[in-house]
C-alpha cells in the first residue's frame, strides 16, 4: 500500500500549483481590467462549459483518490475485510488503554484497531518519528470507532489524540506505542 | 488642519453626525462594534501565536478558554455585527423603502454586542473551553470546568441567537410589509420573489411567459442567506438550552446522565446547524455582496442574472445537506452519508461558488477599463481568498485525503482563515469602503496610503498566515493540540509574522477610519438621531 506521506506530497505539488495559478490569474486580472480593452459581451456557451469543468473537476477529484489512495476503497469495505491482527484499544478519563506496551506488526500485514471510549470524544493517530501524520480517526462514546490499515514497510509510530477533550488531552501521547517488523 | 483637529472633528471636518439618518447612525454602530470585536479576535489571535511558539506563555486552560472564545468572538461579535449592520441597511435601501422596525434593529445591536460580552467574560474570567464544536459529553464534563461559568457563557451565546432572530423577523418584514400610505404591497410575491422561487420557476419558462423579478438580486440573495441564519439560530439556542438544562441540574445538585444524549447523533446535529453558517449563510451572503459589488462598481446589470439567482437557490438548499464533510473521519458515521453529502454534494460548493466567482469577474470585464479603486481592489481580494479557500476544502471532504488531513493545520489554515480572513473579510471591507460616503453623508477618506498599506498588509498576511498553517498541516501538525518541544517552530513563527501583518492592517484602517470621522464624530454616532426615521438616507441625498 502507497504511504500516506507519499499521497501528501502529491497534494502538496498540486495545491502549490493551483494556488501559484489562481493567483498569477488574479494578478493578471486585476492589471487587464484597468486597461482600455474591446468592449467584450461575454458568450452564454463559456459560462457552460466553465460549469462543466467545474463538475468534472468536482466529481473526478472523489473518483481519482478512490482509486489511486488505497485506504479510502479499504475504509469503505472494512467490515469484508478480514485483518492479519485485531487490536482492541480502551480510551478513558485522557488515557489510552493498549492491550501490550507496543503492538507488533508484521510488514505487509493489515491491522485492525478497535478504540472505544468510556467516557469523551478523542482522537486516534498514528505517527511517525518525524510527527508526521500516518492516519487518523475520531474516537466517539457510545460507539465502535474501528479503522483497517495495511502496513508495508518497517517503523515505529506513536500513538496521539487527535481530537480536543479538555486542556488534558494535549498530553495524550504514547511513544513507541507501535513497531512494524520484517 | 492641525492633527488633533482631524482627530477630533475628522477629515476636512467633513462628517456631520446630525445628518445622519436613524439607519445610518444603526449601521454605523454596528460598524464600530465590529471592529472593536474583530480587534478582539486579532489580538487572541496574536496571543495564541505567541503561545504556539512558546507553551510556557501562559497556563493551558488559558489557552483553550481563548482558543474556544476567539473564533465565537470574531464569528459573532465581528462578522454578525458587520453583515447584521450592513443588510440591516442596504435591504431599505436598495428597496427604497423604510426598515421594518429601526426599534427592533438597535435591539439587535445590542443584544450581539451584549451578548458577545457575556460569553467573552466568562471564557476570560472562568476557562470554560469546549471549544466550539462542542462535542458531546465536552461541554457538560464538570470534572473539568466550572458549571456556572459555563452556563453563564451558554447565556451569552443565547442572547446573540435573540438578536439574531430579530434581525431574521426584521428583515423579512421589511421586505414584506406595506409602509405607512403606500399602497398595498404584495407580501406573498414579494417574499417568493425574494427566496428564488420564482427564479427557479423561470427557469423552466419560455422568455416571455418569465416572472418579473420584484426583488433584486442582492437583496434576494440577503433573503435566502437570512433562512440559515434563522435555522442555525434554532439549532444553536436548542442547543444551549440542552446544555444549561445539564449545567443548572448540576448546579441543583442533580448529576444527569451524559449517554442520554448519543455523541454521534449529537454530533450530525451540531454539524448541520453550524454549517448552516460556515456553507450556507456566509457564502450566500458573500455571492450576493459580490454581484452587489460588482453592479455598483460596474454601473452594469449581473452577466447570467437569472441562472445566479436560482444558484443562490440551490446554494441554500446545498448548505442543508453537506455537514457529513465533518464526519469523514468518525467511523460509525454510515458510509452512504459520507459519500453522498460529505464528498458529493460537497463538490457542488465548488460549482455554486465558482459560479459567483465568474459571473463576478465576468461583470467586472465587461466595463473596463475600470479604475483601481479600494472596493474594487479588496473585492479582488476577496475572490482571491476564496479562489484558495473553497478547493482546499474540497480536497479535505474526500474520503481518502480527510484520513491524513483532519483536525490538522490544514483544515484551520488554507480553509477556514484564508476563507475568513482574506475572502470573506475582504468583501466585508469592499463593502464598507464603497458604503462609506453613503452612511456617512460624504465623509472623506483621511488617508488613501493606509488604505493600500490596509490592503496589502490584509491580503499578504492573510495568505501567508494560511499557507504556513497549512505546510505544518502536511507535516503533521494537529490543531487544537499544543506542542511542547517545539516540533513546528519555523512554521509558527512565520504564522505570527504574517499575524503581525494583519494587525498592521488592522490598526491602519482602525485610525484611517476614526481620522477620517473623527473621535467627535464617532461618539455622536450612538446618541438618538432626531431625523425621521422613515428615510434611511437623507431625505435631499
Amino acid at each position: 500500500m502507497v504511504d500516506s506521506q507519499v499521497v501528501l506530497w502529491g497534494q502538496t505539488i498540486a495545491y502549490t500549483c493551483y494556488t501559484i495559478s489562481i493567483m498569477s490569474l488574479m494578478a493578471w486580472f486585476a492589471y487587464k481590467i484597468t486597461r482600455q480593452g474591446d468592449t467584450y459581451k461575454a458568450p452564454n456557451k463559456l459560462f457552460y462549459v466553465y460549469v462543466s469543468v467545474l463538475i468534472v473537476a468536482g466529481v473526478s477529484l472523489h473518483i481519482i483518490t478512490y482509486n489511486t489512495i488505497p485506504w479510502a476503497p479499504m475504509d469503505i469495505n472494512r467490515a469484508e475485510i478480514k485483518a492479519d491482527k485485531v487490536f482492541d484499544i480502551r480510551v478513558a478519563n485522557h488515557q489510552f488503554y493498549l492491550p501490550a506496551d507496543t503492538l507488533f506488526i508484521k510488514v505487509g500485514e493489515k491491522a485492525m484497531f478497535n478504540v472505544t471510549s468510556d467516557d469523551l470524544t478523542y482522537g486516534f493517530g498514528l505517527f511517525r518519528k518525524d510527527n508526521s501524520m500516518l492516519f487518523q480517526m475520531q474516537v466517539v462514546p457510545g460507539h465502535n470507532n474501528d479503522i483497517l490499515w495495511q502496513f508495508n514497510k518497517p517503523g515505529v509510530y506513536s500513538i496521539r489524540s487527535t481530537e480536543y477533550s479538555g486542556p488534558k488531552g494535549a498530553q495524550m501521547i504514547i511513544d513507541h506505542a507501535v513497531e512494524v517488523i520484517e | 488642519m492641525k492633527f488633533i483637529d482631524i482627530f477630533l472633528n475628522g477629515e476636512g471636518g467633513l462628517f456631520k453626525p446630525k445628518t445622519l439618518t436613524p439607519a445610518q447612525k444603526l449601521v454605523l454602530r454596528f460598524v464600530v462594534v465590529s471592529l472593536v470585536y474583530y480587534f478582539f479576535a486579532l489580538f487572541e489571535g496574536m496571543i495564541m501565536r505567541v503561545f504556539q511558539v512558546d507553551p510556557s506563555f501562559m497556563p493551558a486552560e488559558q489557552y483553550f478558554g481563548i482558543l474556544t472564545a476567539h473564533p465565537l468572538v470574531g464569528i459573532f461579535g465581528s462578522t454578525y455585527s458587520l453583515v447584521f449592520g450592513a443588510f440591516l441597511f442596504l435591504v431599505p435601501f436598495l428597496m427604497k423603502k423604510p426598515l421594518w422596525s429601526i426599534k427592533l434593529g438597535n435591539w439587535t445591536f445590542i443584544l450581539i454586542t451584549a451578548g458577545t460580552m457575556v460569553f467573552w467574560l466568562a471564557g476570560f474570567l472562568t476557562e470554560y473551553a469546549p471549544l466550539y464544536t462542542l462535542y458531546w459529553p465536552l461541554p457538560a464534563d464538570f470534572t473539568q470546568f466550572d458549571p456556572l461559568g459555563g452556563a453563564i457563557f451558554i447565556t451569552g451565546i443565547a442572547i446573540v441567537m435573540v438578536g439574531t432572530v430579530f434581525f431574521v423577523i426584521n428583515i423579512f418584514k421589511t421586505i414584506s410589509y406595506t409602509p405607512e400610505g403606500w399602497e398595498k404591497q404584495p407580501s406573498k410575491a414579494l417574499l417568493a420573489s425574494a427566496l428564488g422561487l420564482d427564479a427557479f420557476t423561470n427557469l423552466f419558462k419560455k422568455k416571455e411567459k418569465q416572472k418579473e423579478h420584484l426583488i433584486s438580486l442582492p437583496v434576494a440573495a440577503v433573503a435566502r442567506g437570512t433562512v440559515d441564519v434563522a435555522l442555525n439560530a434554532g439549532i444553536i439556542l436548542f442547543t444551549g438550552v440542552l446544555i444549561l438544562v445539564y449545567m443548572v441540574s448540576y448546579l441543583m445538585g442533580i448529576d444527569l446522565k451524559h449517554t442520554a444524549i448519543d455523541a454521534l447523533l449529537y454530533k450530525n446535529w451540531f454539524w448541520w446547524g453550524l454549517d448552516l453558517i460556515a456553507d450556507g449563510l456566509v457564502l450566500i451572503f458573500v455571492a450576493g455582496t459580490w454581484y452587489l459589488l460588482a453592479m455598483l462598481i460596474t454601473g452594469k446589470k449581473l452577466f447570467m442574472q437569472n441562472i445566479a439567482r436560482a444558484a443562490l437557490l440551490v446554494e441554500l438548499v446545498v448548505s442543508w445537506t453537506v455537514w457529513s464533510h465533518h464526519l469523514m473521519s468518525d467511523q460509525a458515521q454510515p458510509g452512504i452519508l459520507k459519500i453522498l453529502s460529505g464528498e458529493l454534494v460537497t463538490a457542488f460548493e465548488l460549482i455554486t461558488q465558482g459560479l459567483a466567482f465568474f459571473i463576478t469577474l465576468v461583470t467586472l470585464w465587461s466595463a473596463r477599463p475600470l479604475k483601481m479603486t479600494n472596493p474594487l481592489k479588496f473585492l479582488l481580494g476577496g475572490l482571491l481568498g476564496f479562489g484558495l479557500a473553497v478547493p482546499a476544502g474540497i480536497m479535505q471532504a474526500d474520503i481518502g485525503l480527510n484520513r491524513i488531513l483532519h483536525n490538522t493545520q490544514w483544515i484551520i489554515g488554507p480553509h477556514v482563515h484564508v476563507a475568513v480572513l482574506v475572502g470573506l473579510t475582504m468583501t466585508l471591507y469592499s463593502a464598507v469602503y464603497i458604503l462609506f460616503p453613503i452612511v456617512t453623508n460624504g465623509a472623506k477618506l483621511y488617508s488613501q496610503k493606509l488604505a493600500n498599506v490596509h490592503f496589502w498588509c490584509h491580503l499578504v498576511g492573510g495568505i501567508g498566515m494560511g499557507a504556513f498553517m497549512g505546510m505544518a498541516g502536511l507535516h503533521g501538525m494537529l490543531r487544537r493540540t499544543i506542542y511542547y518541544n517545539g516540533e513546528f517552530n519555523l512554521y509558527m513563527v512565520l504564522a505570527a509574522l504574517s499575524g503581525c501583518l494583519l494587525f498592521i492592517a488592522f490598526l491602519a484602517f482602525f485610525y484611517n477610519i476614526v481620522m477620517s470621522l473623527g473621535l467627535n464624530g464617532v461618539l455622536q454616532i450612538f446618541t438618538p438621531s432626531k431625523l425621521d426615521a422613515k428615510n434611511t438616507v437623507p431625505a435631499e441625498s
